[in-house]
């Protein structure tokens, strides 16, 4: 056992510090076992003198490491030496790219770099080496839910990958609302005509798969377990159900048509020719490519779409939402009448018009070309006058209510997301004696959390729409199409090949206990001391991916499968038991422990500050980059998310004599940055009761801040640390400095 | 005869201004692809001064408001500076549409009644055939007085010192007053214009008949 560190006199760090001190500080302050100086340590030679101290037998073998040279962001390959205990001490970014040289600066950047060394130093000595928990799974067959085209193509990509896939589909068909199309928008150049659905094809090649298994008819009655080893119960409304075993869920649960009967306005249901865009598909494939005719039997030889009917609109009982597809499927309609009959009047009266996608815009334009009328206008209402219509509307170019005649009106209706339970709803709609149809879960999760996959917004599950599209707050289980956010059938279908890759990532993972996104490889993971618990259940209620569950008497259970190593848990402890092995309350603790605080006449203050190792931290190496000057009191600890801080280290920093302390996590609510969705959120509702403690310790309140930082505020991020410093030099340094 | 045009195309489109241009005015077939997204009105720098801007034209030509189009004065203010052309995301000619319209709503007689534009056109084009080259002192005096006798002799007066200097340097000569120089061959000149305004009845006669 022995701990090993090295100085890395390159890039600067040897000509601006003093290194001769610093290895004495490492050894006889940090004592660890030595300190070896080299003046380019990220190369070969520098690496392979560390790898020979690790491969060293007896007495000098080096089992954790002490890397003091640049940001742990930097180098991540050179300085890369797998499950050894490694704690980087960021001499370049963290010092001497932000303090400015001269004489008069040189005595508190030299105890900038020592403070740093001794807080590494402390830090690996509470570290140990991560391993995998023992309880992984491997089992290569994904579970799909719903059997739409998005299913089926995430079925088959899974397949072609060499995994198993099975298809639960609650109807006795597949194909979804695709395979209800007469055409769909068009895939590939010149993207000028509607083509075939190719859902039949699609369902022989499911059908012939020996990889894939179809259940119809089906419902997942519960799921249990993590990833690679979910163990889940498939009822089927015709026969026996089944018991199976799954490594990855890919839930595509994809939307129900929203129901056209909330529009009264535009005579749906009061007459047969105000028809939705799904009804005029059926519409469609009777006729072939024949005449389309109404309810009636008549020819259509005028037909309207309303756009935007009922979405994109803040009135009661409509969706507040675009569904993305609609202007294109209307595109799509025009041109059925116009392709079996250009003399048909076809006009789409449009708000704004977008029709998403690579050819969209090509689409749009060849409708142009086939004569479908396009007008600007929002229709208010739409009369029925015998088997007549007349369409009420007011042109947003011309500006003035007019009206057209119309022998078919289509609606474009929106759709809602299949996702299932809501579960962070609140409770009492029973007590204010509001009836509600229960919505049905569709996974039947056996989480404590609850039934289905958190939803963000307007009950679509909750995924990051840029970085982590198909990522839920459910580890190994992803959504795609429709469920996640309105979409239309291309769009859906890629979803699904990006999904089941996340899936199989997340078998592949699991096997070996590792971590998924954003943590990726990292095989720590949370466990506790359970003679300290006191059950008090909030490590379960915090966790933003549901991965704790609760035994009988109340205590945690760590799933290590389903957890992604934020470390919510741990900061939300009020007793801090909650621990990874290389990340805990005393990895962090020590380091600021081990700042040395000058007395209060020093007039050289401490400010700790807690940075999100995903986005802050890098904001302030890129400022760093910038040699963007930063103040020499400042001290900064990374945090995987800003979700673990415990206010324990809040109160020992205060207590130990920091003057102030300044969190910097992601952007919370529903426009999120976080990484771990909730995990700063949980800290800014955390540290909004850090006042009391304050006020006990008769501190300024103005000593704490809690900032959303996110990776390119690589100005302002160095600002809010000014501001900090101006804020101390305000009100004065900490009385508690001993 | 242009009544007589006039009816027979609305006869034969039935309220389908569309495709009436479409089919019927120079560059017209371009007129389904506007997308409304308004740059051109804010590109034209006579804009302000038009009752109606392009876009608006555009969308007035969907909504079936003929009489309202072809009787404006709108695109008869194009100056033809191109801006509109150059910026269209859809590159409509737009341009080439404004004069077409015009064109078009002359022939068809339903024309905007002493509209400026349209007056010197005309002045420029049967000055211009008369003898296959335009007679500038003519054609200037024409405009001198396209607003009545008193006017013209008003601007006529205010304009002598610069009438004096151009002849002065040859850049005018009074002898143009005197039927003025024409092309070689005037007869062959008169030919082709007379075949050339057959052809065009025939086109207009055979889309007129066409129903």
């Amino acid at each position: 056992m022995k701990i090993g560190g090295y100085l890395c006199t390159g890039c600067g760090i040897g000509d601006r510090l003093d290194t001769k001190s610093l290895e004495t500080v490492a050894v006889r302050e940090g004592r660890i076992g030595f300190c070896k100086t080299h003046d380019f340590l990220c190369s070969q030679a520098g690496v392979d003198m560390i790898n020979a101290d690790l491969a060293a037998e007896g007495d000098d073998k080096v089992t954790k490491l002490v890397i003091m040279a640049c940001s742990r962001r930097a180098k991540t390959e050179a300085f890369n030496f797998g499950a050894v205990p490694t704690a980087r001490v960021n001499l370049r970014e963290g010092v001497i790219w932000i303090r400015p040289e001269g004489s008069e600066h040189e005595e508190t950047t030299q105890e900038m770099a020592a403070d740093y060394i001794r807080m590494g130093c402390a830090e690996v000595k509470a570290m140990h080496q991560a391993d995998a928990s023992g309880e992984q799974g491997k089992n290569n067959h994904i579970m799909i839910v719903g059997g739409g085209v998005t299913g089926m193509t995430a079925a088959l990509e899974a397949s072609k990958a060499g995994y198993y896939a099975s298809i639960i589909e609650k109807s006795d068909r597949l194909g979804g609302v695709m395979g209800q199309l007469h055409k769909r928008h068009p895939l590939r150049s010149p993207y000028q005509h509607p083509q075939d659905t190719g859902v039949a094809a699609m369902i022989a090649a499911v059908e012939a798969d020996d990889k894939i298994t179809v259940y119809l008819n089906s419902k997942v009655a519960s799921t249990s377990g993590a990833p690679g080893r979910f163990n889940v119960t498939i009822a089927s409304s015709v026969g026996a159900g089944t018991q199976a075993e799954f490594g990855a869920i890919v839930q595509a649960t994809g939307f129900t048509p929203y129901d056209a009967n909330n529009l009264p306005e535009f005579s749906y249901g009061k007459s047969a020719n105000v028809v939705t865009q799904l009804e005029l598909e059926a519409m469609a494939q009777a006729a072939g490519d024949g005449a389309i005719k109404r309810a009636d039997g008549k020819e259509v030889k005028n037909v309207v779409f309303v756009q935007c009917a009922g979405q994109r609109s803040e009135k009661e009982g409509h969706l507040s939402w675009c569904s993305g597809h609609c202007c294109s499927t209307s595109v799509k309609q025009a041109m059925y009448f116009k392709d079996s009959n250009p003399e048909i009047e076809t006009t789409i009266l449009f708000d704004d018009l977008r029709t998403p996608g690579a050819g969209g815009e090509n689409f749009y334009r060849s409708a142009q070309d086939k004569m479908v009328t396009f007008r600007k206008g929002k229709v208010s209402t739409v009369e029925a006058a015998g088997s007549d219509l007349k369409v009420n509307f007011k042109d947003l170019i011309l500006n003035e209510d007019t009206h057209m005649e119309a022998d078919l009106v289509v609606l474009a209706t929106g759709m809602m997301p299949n996702a299932g339970v809501n579960i962070d709803a609140p409770k009492d709609d029973a007590a204010n004696g509001e009836v509600k149809v229960p919505v049905e879960s569709i996974l039947n999760l056996q989480y404590r959390q609850g039934p289905d996959v958190p939803q963000l917004v307007n009950g679509f599950a909750d995924s990051h729409f840029i970085c982590f599209p198909y990522e839920t707050r459910r580890t190994g289980i992803y959504t795609a199409g429709p469920v996640r956010r309105p979409m239309d059938g291309g769009q859906a279908q890629t979803d699904a090949m990006g999904a089941v890759m996340k899936a199989i990532q997340a078998i592949e993972n699991s096997a070996i206990g590792r971590a998924a996104h954003p943590r990726s490889g990292d095989l720590s993971f949370p466990s506790f001391r359970k003679e300290g618990c006191t059950q008090c259940k909030r490590c379960t209620v915090e966790c933003p991916f549901g991965a704790i569950n609760e035994d009988e008497k109340g205590y945690p259970q760590y799933n290590e499968a389903r957890c992604r190593r934020c470390g919510t848990c741990m900061g939300a402890c009020p007793v801090q038991v909650i621990s990874f092995k290389n990340y805990s309350i005393e990895t962090v603790g020590a380091q600021l422990k081990a700042v040395e605080v000058p007395d209060e006449y020093s007039e050289k203050p401490r400010i700790l500050v807690l940075a999100c190792e995903n986005d802050a931290y890098p904001a302030l190496d890129m400022a760093a980059m910038k040699r963007n000057e930063s103040s020499a009191f400042i001290r900064v600890i990374p945090v995987r998310c800003l979700g673990s801080t415990n206010t324990i280290w809040i109160k020992d920093a205060l207590g130990s004599g920091y003057d102030g302390v300044v969190m910097m996590g992601c952007k919370k609510g529903v426009d999120y940055q976080c990484h771990f969705v909730k995990g700063s959120e949980m800290a800014h509702v955390r540290m909004a009761k850090i006042g009391d403690t304050l006020s006990t310790m008769n501190l300024e309140s103005e000593r704490v801040a809690v900032h959303e930082v996110a990776i390119t505020d690589i100005d302002r991020a160095p600002k809010l640390l000014d501001e900090m410093v101006e804020v101390i030099n305000r009100v004065g340094m900490s009385p508690f400095k001993f | 005869m242009s009544t007589a045009v006039n009816q027979a195309m609305v006869e034969k489109y039935k309220g389908n201004f569309l495709k009436e241009v479409t089919e019927n005015v120079e560059e017209g077939n371009w007129v389904k692809m506007c997308m409304q997204c308004g740059v051109c009105s804010g590109s034209c720098p006579l804009g302000p001064h038009w009752d109606h801007p392009p876009q608006e034209i555009f969308m007035m030509i969907r909504a079936n408001k003929r009489e309202e189009v072809l009787s404006s004065t709108s695109m008869w203010m194009c100056t033809s500076c191109y801006n509109c052309i150059a910026r269209c995301p859809r590159g409509l000619p737009i341009t080439h549409i404004m004069h077409g319209l015009a064109h078009y709503s002359k022939r068809i007689g339903l024309k905007p009644k002493n509209q400026p534009t349209e007056k010197f056109g005309q002045m420029f084009w049967d000055n211009l055939t008369k003898k296959g080259r335009v007679n500038e002192l003519k054609l200037g005096l024409g405009l001198y007085f396209k607003d009545g006798f008193a006017e013209g002799v008003k601007v006529a007066m205010s304009k002598q010192k610069l009438g004096m200097n151009m002849m002065k340097a040859k850049r005018m000569s009074p002898m143009e007053m005197l039927g003025g120089h024409g092309v070689s061959d005037l007869a062959g000149f008169h030919a082709m214009l007379k075949k050339a305004e057959e052809l065009e009845a025939a086109r207009v006669g055979e889309n007129t008949d066409k129903k």
